[in-house]
């Protein structure tokens, strides 16, 4: 197994924050410079406030960035100051939700995936996710990107991604072999940035997902047929940050019955080789 | 160093191009060699909870006898759940929520102020209708009801396999087109039924209507989309569809396609107050192709209880409960039950939301069902052009000068904005508009250095 050289998140946070450059500039993404300005500020004075809190060793800034990009890309609130009031309480949540809840020392959540539903439910809709307001152009672009960033990614844990993409292609075109439906559709349905952003840098977010990889794949197989049942038999929008939002608290039960390593985003091992 | 290659490869996949894969209610199916086209559609959708109000209505012009149309539908329907209702309804609608024309006139800039004039709006008149008939075989096909609804003959049918569908529509004489047996397997399975209407024409000439009037239908499922697939098998071309949705909350939108806002609040040569319609439609049709046709264009956005400027009167109360509006309780607040822009008074948020979404689809950029959402977004939007009359008065003010010294390049700017809304000709719009035809206006016939010392 091959280490990393250097933290996968850096080449997440410039994919991102390119991402969102192009949706505030070329795309009607309804993006609004200033709100996601005041999310990042956010994310990253909620994360700094809860490094001293906690005592954290560091402030690392990097997590709560990815976090606070993602929450820019997926989440909507109208123009009104409430709105602007939202988008900064979701950053706010989206930060303080890991620290706060927690179990045997990991989080459960996704943070951005906990920020968006936990304030979802609250407000009663006052705030949503736009699937499908994302620009062919902007979509390609973006799945060349992810795709990289799991070449980038390949010492972590990207197992989670591919046993999702497996299992979720599978549920969209099952379901359109069953109904007859022209391939366009199942290939229709996944032209989805909100897609993209919930595979390759929500349900594979490795402090999150279980600790071994049968634990893993167990998981990512569960989030699918989650996401399946929403959509598709509840006929609800947002099946899959339903599905990872409800089915995360199973995570300490996988990591029970499956036990693995605990994951640590700095490289250690090539530390480990280096001063031992 | 492995990072650079890496943020290249970052930059520029984000400006790559792919395609993006993709798809009115019901089809129309003749009964006898009839050429059939379903061009343009208007469809209320009112939706709350899970409950949703269907009003449909096509500019159907051909003989009524001639057909039907085959709605899926999510749920077996009884008699009391679906009505007919006036096309008038849908015209006021129409018309409250069309795009806009807005008239301003410069004041002498020696006494600055503007005011603002009357709105002139563009829409038109759609009717609606439908036809079919009703036999019971053996083809996996029960006729779960069947009604007379105005001028309706209406069926309910349920169906497990699609050829038997098929079938048996074909025995009851509707021509079901080449293609259609495959999209509605596709219904069947997911247990949609099937909303048949023909137009019963004894009931019609009864009734003295010479056009047919929307359908309405109730029902109660999660499921908040519009099947276009079916409208798709037998149509030439794009078709038009206009869906005007009244909710609680907020702004509708899809979340299978991109919703995009028309361009809007563009100052355009006076001339198109003379040709709003033909202005309109090239617009469109401009915007269509700058979204590669494959978006849905939000037209109109606003709380129902008001407009500024309004190209219509809002809907009365009495006109948003036969659209279906259901949660609006209690008696007609004021005489006549009108709610009257007020611009004196502060207006009254009615808990009447309307998105006004037009669009154009094909088969080929539009393969998918259109699914909607409800969002919280309550900020108002509409599609509005602007005319400025230029001040014609004779003072010799500073600010005059400067005025009429501006006023060549500002026509220019309304010339080139017309040009790319519309993709009309630049130098036809010239001419339209009395410019000097050759190119922008000459540059300022004083030196520029006269504009910075002036005393």
């Amino acid at each position: 197994m091959r280490h990393p050289i250097f933290d996968p998140r850096l080449y997440q946070i410039l994919v991102l924050a390119s991402l969102l450059v192009y949706g505030v500039v070329r795309l009607d993404l309804e993006v609004r410079p200033l709100l996601a300005a005041a999310m990042l500020a956010t994310a990253l004075l909620t994360q700094y406030a809860c490094t001293r809190i906690w005592k954290l060793p560091a402030f690392d800034p990097k997590s709560a960035l990815i976090s606070g990009l993602s929450l820019c890309l997926l989440l909507r609130t109208d123009a009104s100051a409430l709105g602007v009031a939202l988008g900064v309480v979701a950053a706010v949540i989206t930060i303080a939700g890991k620290f706060v809840i927690r179990w045997r020392g990991k989080h459960l959540f996704n943070p951005t995936n906990f920020g968006i539903v936990a304030l979802m439910l609250a407000t009663d809709g006052r705030v949503w996710v736009s699937p499908g307001q994302w620009g062919s152009a902007a979509l390609f672009g973006f799945l060349v990107a992810c795709l990289g960033g799991l070449v980038v990614n390949r010492a972590t844990r990207s197992d989670v991604t591919y046993a999702f993409l497996a299992s979720y292609l599978g549920v969209v075109f099952g379901r359109a072999l069953w109904l007859g439906q022209p391939w366009t559709i199942p290939f229709h349905q996944l032209a989805s940035g909100a897609f993209l952003i919930f595979t390759f840098f929500m349900i594979s977010d490795p402090k999150t997902t279980p600790d071994s990889r049968a634990g893993r794949l167990l998981f990512a197989l569960l989030v699918a047929l989650g996401a399946g049942y929403v959509h598709f038999v509840l006929y609800r929008p947002n099946g899959l940050i339903l599905a990872l939002f409800f089915l995360s608290p199973i995570v300490p039960l996988i990591d029970r019955l499956l036990p693995g390593r605990r994951y640590a985003w700095q490289p250690l091992p090539i530390l480990e080789r280096r001063f031992a | 160093m492995k990072r650079l290659p890496l943020l290249l490869l970052g930059a520029a996949a984000l400006f790559a191009v792919a395609p993006h894969a993709l798809a009115f209610c019901g089809f129309y199916v003749a009964r006898a060699d009839t050429k059939i086209f379903n061009q343009a559609s208007k469809v209320v959708l009112v939706r709350d909870g899970d409950r949703t109000v269907l009003t449909m209505a096509n500019d159907f012009k051909g003989d009524p006898k001639e057909f039907a149309v085959v709605i899926p539908v999510p749920t077996v329907l009884q008699r009391g759940q679906i009505h007919v209702a006036e096309p008038a309804l849908l015209d006021h609608l129409d018309a409250y929520s069309a795009p806009r024309l807005v008239e301003y006139y410069d004041e002498n800039p020696c006494q600055i102020m503007e005011r603002r004039m009357a709105p002139q709006s563009v829409a038109g008149g759609v009717v609606g209708g439908s036809e079919s008939g009703a036999h019971d075989r053996s083809l996996g096909v029960k006729v779960e009801a069947a009604y007379t609804v105005g001028e309706y003959d209406i069926v309910i049918l349920s169906a497990t396999q699609s050829d038997g569908l098929e079938t048996w529509l074909r025995e009851s004489g509707y021509r079901i087109p080449q293609g259609a047996s495959r999209a509605l397997g596709s219904y069947i399975k997911q247990d949609m039924k099937f909303f048949v209407a023909k137009v019963n024409l004894k009931e019609q000439s009864k009734l003295g209507f010479s056009y047919l009037r929307p359908i309405q239908v109730a029902y109660e499922s999660p499921k908040f989309m519009l099947p276009i697939r079916l409208g798709m098998v037998n149509a030439a071309g794009p078709q038009e569809l206009f869906i005007f949705a009244l909710t609680r909350k907020g702004r509708v939108e899809t979340t299978n396609y991109r919703t995009v806002r028309l361009a809007s609040d563009a100052e355009v040569p006076l001339f198109v107050k003379d040709d709003f319609s033909n202005f309109y439609r090239d617009l469109f049709a401009q915007q269509v192709k700058k979204e590669d046709q494959r978006a849905l264009f939000l037209e109109y956005a606003w709380d129902m209880g008001w407009c500024d400027p309004c190209a219509a009167d809002p809907l009365s109360l009495q006109e948003l409960r036969q659209l279906g509006v259901f949660w609006l309780e209690g008696p007609v607040g004021r005489p006549g039950g009108r709610m009257q822009p007020r611009p004196d008074i502060q207006p009254q948020p009615q808990n009447v939301f309307i998105t006004r979404l037009h669009v154009r689809y094909d088969a080929e950029h539009f393969p998918e069902d259109l699914v909607f959402q409800e969002t919280g977004d309550r900020q108002n939007f509409q599609g509005r052009y602007i005319l400025r009359h230029p001040w014609k008065g004779d003072d010799r003010c500073e600010a005059a000068q400067t005025y009429r010294r501006e006023l060549p390049k500002r026509m220019e700017r309304e010339a080139q904005t017309l040009a790319s809304l519309t993709g009309w000709d630049i130098q036809k719009i010239r001419g339209r508009m009395n410019l000097k035809a050759s190119g922008p206006p000459a540059e300022d016939d004083e030196p520029w250095w006269k504009a910075i010392w002036k005393d």
